[in-house]
């Protein structure tokens, strides 16, 4: 094929993919490696890429230890009771104690950020909520991550992690194409830092006709973090931990400012208030250590989402639905209608396009709201990703090896959606894992660690027949049918991607069938994944484009695998509201107080499965 | 929907090809022109159509759910530093906002970090990022650590 292969070599700290997590890597590596060669990879315009690429109207993790308002540890305690305890708390203890220096530099930078006229403090939305005006918070941070970088590689998908051929186990770089040009693209890299998205669109949407796009988290978050660590051979954390969401119904227009701020709230078709009837019997599945709503009420302390979750879908099925969410009260002041709108306008804007549609006014009627199809991410409310290392002065013996968000993958470190077990990181968070990351790589390399890296032409070339093998295979076989898309040789990537979230939804709890799993269902759909797996090899692209979504379609379905393996080896019912094991319907603490660890072998393709301790923090005293 | 762009306003310019996080702005080969080419993989971000010097592309929402007669245009002045917003209902409804983008002018705020004095050793192998610890609290506090929050980690169930 004609395709040029442009080789970019001696790179010290290569970002792959610059959202928040990248962005933060790339800024923050020029401190501390003032001379190394700094370099990003990103799969669209770091300008506006990532989840954050519309904008953002609030920053959702910010402790205001200036005012005296939290404490790292009370974001811990947050984050562990709403993910029902399956947390890394040295990791997240570590990010809620530098997120307050990163929200302090973007406000230096010209994010506007709202302010209290009382108190001059942060406008806050909710107890870790701060309220921005987010139109540009990429285009900010991408110029701060452009300024530190030596180069910025826009358009480049990258499909695989280079490994070191003299070295088991320690990275390399990464190969990829560019989606404009079809240029093959080598980075040969002394460490990796990925920044790559979570994933959407592997389960069933709700909507399937033109209304796929408009997922909660965005379209172009691939999965790629996953498939780009887990194929390295990279361990993976509480995957099976998917999170399903309760937003405006169609739009999946953000709620947490309307509960927090607007102090809406929601109510069945009657018009009653349904969520208390269905906590005596949730009580009886979880135990009172994770639903107790009167201690909930005296200390404030949050019920966690997924429970929420669990008694709308819970009222939906009992008849009783839809689920409205109470605006009327609130839109009357027009402040606060104001806010309301701009809440959209500034990270949902089909939210907003969706009401001028229907003539839904929040003023004058109550709107919709219900729980997603599910995704899986690190960076959000839950903590899927890479098992990473922790700090050396927090971490426990079996979280620590040497380097903050290093992988078990020598050389490769994580940041945002790609690390595992930090919910509630959110946009703030996720650029100071970025940051955590660029120091200890830019460590790892001054200790020494990256020397004497091969990486064989043999690998380069490998790489690249299999990259352009869709494109290939299409040109042999197109020829076989008159025209159309329907070949006995191939599918396209729509239709494997339509087959993916299919068996996703029906075996692994998706939403039609009530986010209900069990171990039978999970093995047939195992089996239905590995199948996939050999279609794959004959998947078709026509074009540069279709290619790209080739790639983000292999990358979906080996994130799939994995969520897949680890739903079945959780055998009970930790989230109820996300997902269901129908044969293990309550929470175990006995057996499954504890994280997930997964590795597939590269060669066999082979995944084994392990228990993690889970560490909690609580006083010395004890 | 996603986007779509109107024939006599877009001049092919490629601003939108150029911004598009979903790869999915092109331009046609025989009118020269941008289009949509995957709608439903369009997440109606509006990337492209702010960065539009012609206000050329618009945005009619999924044909899913949405019906026809509405619009949602926006007016991004990077010089002003400011964002306008019109939505216009089915019904004829119009509401208009306005908000900040940023505080300062581009490209004039972020230090180059090239040239700022480096890390001692000791901050390099220490817990503290650039600009830090002042820049946490704004004063002189230090880092959070187990020790100074009186914590420490211990395996099992606790709450």
């Amino acid at each position: 094929m004609a395709y040029k292969t442009i080789i970019e070599d001696g790179i010290d700290i290569l970002v792959v993919g610059a959202g928040l997590g990248g962005t933060g890597a790339a800024w923050e590596a020029r401190f501390w490696g003032q001379d190394k060669k700094i370099v990003i990879a990103e799969k669209a315009n770091i300008d506006r890429s990532g989840a954050v690429a519309q904008g953002l109207y609030a920053i959702n993790c910010y402790m205001g230890t200036r005012w005296g308002e939290n404490n790292p540890e009370d974001h811990v305690r947050y984050a562990r009771i709403d993910l029902m305890g399956m947390v890394r708390e040295d990791l997240l203890f570590d990010m809620a104690r530098h997120v307050d220096s990163t929200v302090h530099q973007f406000e230096d930078w010209g994010l506007p950020i709202m302010k209290d006229p009382k108190t001059g403090r942060y406008l806050r939305e909710g107890r870790w909520q701060i309220m921005i005006h987010g139109e540009s918070y990429k285009p900010i941070v991408a110029e701060a991550a452009k300024k530190s970088a030596d180069k910025v590689f826009n358009r480049i998908c990258v499909t695989h992690l280079l490994m070191d051929d003299s070295k088991e186990n320690r990275v390399a770089g990464a190969v990829g194409f560019n989606v404009r040009t079809g240029d093959y693209h080598v980075f040969k890299s002394k460490t990796v830092i990925c920044g790559a998205g979570g994933a959407s669109n592997i389960f069933k949407p709700r909507s399937v006709g033109e209304g796929s796009g408009r997922t909660w988290y965005a379209p172009w978050s691939s999965a790629s973090a996953y498939g780009l660590m887990i194929d390295a051979g990279a361990k993976m954390t509480q995957m099976e931990n998917r999170i399903v969401l309760a937003r405006f119904k169609d739009g999946y227009g953000p709620v947490g400012a309307y509960f927090l701020h607007l102090k809406t709230y929601t109510q069945n078709c009657l018009g009653e208030e349904y969520e208390s009837k269905w906590f005596p019997e949730l009580q009886k599945m979880v135990g009172k250590e994770y639903l107790d709503p009167e201690a909930s009420h005296l200390t404030h302390r949050p019920i966690p989402t997924c429970l929420r979750n669990h008694c709308i879908i819970s009222e939906v099925n009992a008849g009783r639905g839809p689920i409205h969410m109470v605006t009327m009260k609130a839109f009357q002041d027009p402040h606060l209608e104001e806010v309301g709108w701009e809440n959209f306008l500034g990270m949902t804007v089909g939210q907003a396009v969706l009401w001028a549609a229907t003539d839904v006014d929040p003023k004058n009627e109550n709107p919709e709201l219900t729980t997603s199809e599910p995704y899986v991410m690190g960076s959000h409310a839950t903590g899927s990703g890479a098992w990473c290392s922790g700090p050396e002065d927090v971490s426990p013996p079996e979280y620590f090896w040497g380097y903050n968000r290093m992988t078990t993958v020598e050389g490769l470190f994580g940041a945002g959606d790609a690390v595992g077990g930090t919910p509630h990181a959110f946009s703030s968070g996720s650029f100071t894992e970025g940051r955590l990351a660029a120091k200890a790589a830019c460590k790892y390399i001054d200790d020494g660690k990256a020397e004497g890296i091969v990486v064989s032409d043999a690998q380069i070339e490998r790489r690249k027949k299999e990259i352009y093998k869709p494109l290939e295979h299409y040109r042999i076989y197109r020829n076989a049918i008159v025209a159309g898309s329907v070949n006995p040789h191939y599918i396209n990537p729509k239709q494997g991607l339509d087959r993916l979230q299919k068996l996703m939804d029906e075996y692994c709890g998706g939403v039609t069938v009530n986010y209900m799993t069990n171990e039978k269902l999970l093995n047939i759909g195992l089996k239905k994944l590995r199948i996939m797996e050999e279609d794959l090899e004959s998947l078709a692209a026509e074009d540069i484009h279709e290619l790209l979504r080739a790639w983000e379609l292999k990358h979906r379905h080996r994130a799939a695998e994995c969520v897949m393996h680890h739903t079945l080896f959780r055998k009970e019912t930790r989230w109820p509201g996300y997902y269901y094991r129908g044969d293990a319907m309550k929470v175990d603490d006995e057996n499954w107080h504890v994280l997930t660890v997964s590795r597939r072998d590269p060669e066999t393709g082979e995944y084994t499965m392990e228990k993690a301790p889970c560490y909690h923090l609580v006083s010395d005293k004890e | 929907m996603p986007t779509f762009v109107y024939m006599t306003r877009c001049d092919g310019c490629g601003h939108c090809v150029d911004i598009c996080p979903s790869d999915i702005m092109h331009i046609d080969k025989t009118y020269r022109r941008a289009y949509n080419i995957e709608p439903n993989m369009c997440w109606e971000c509006y990337s492209c159509v702010k960065a539009c010097p012609q206000h050329a592309i618009d945005v009619r929402g999924y044909a899913d759910f949405a019906p026809l007669g509405h619009s949602v245009r926006v007016h991004r002045d990077e010089e002003k530093g400011t964002i306008a917003w019109r939505i216009k209902f089915r019904n004829g409804t119009e509401k208009n906002f306005l908000s900040p983008i940023t505080t300062k002018p581009w490209g004039t705020a972020i230090p180059q970090l090239r040239s700022v004095p480096g890390p001692s050793k000791e901050m390099r192998d220490g817990q503290l990022l650039y600009n830090e610890p002042k820049w946490i609290r704004m004063d002189d506090g230090g880092l959070h650590t187990l020790k100074s929050a009186g914590l420490k980690l211990k395996k099992g169930v606790y709450y």
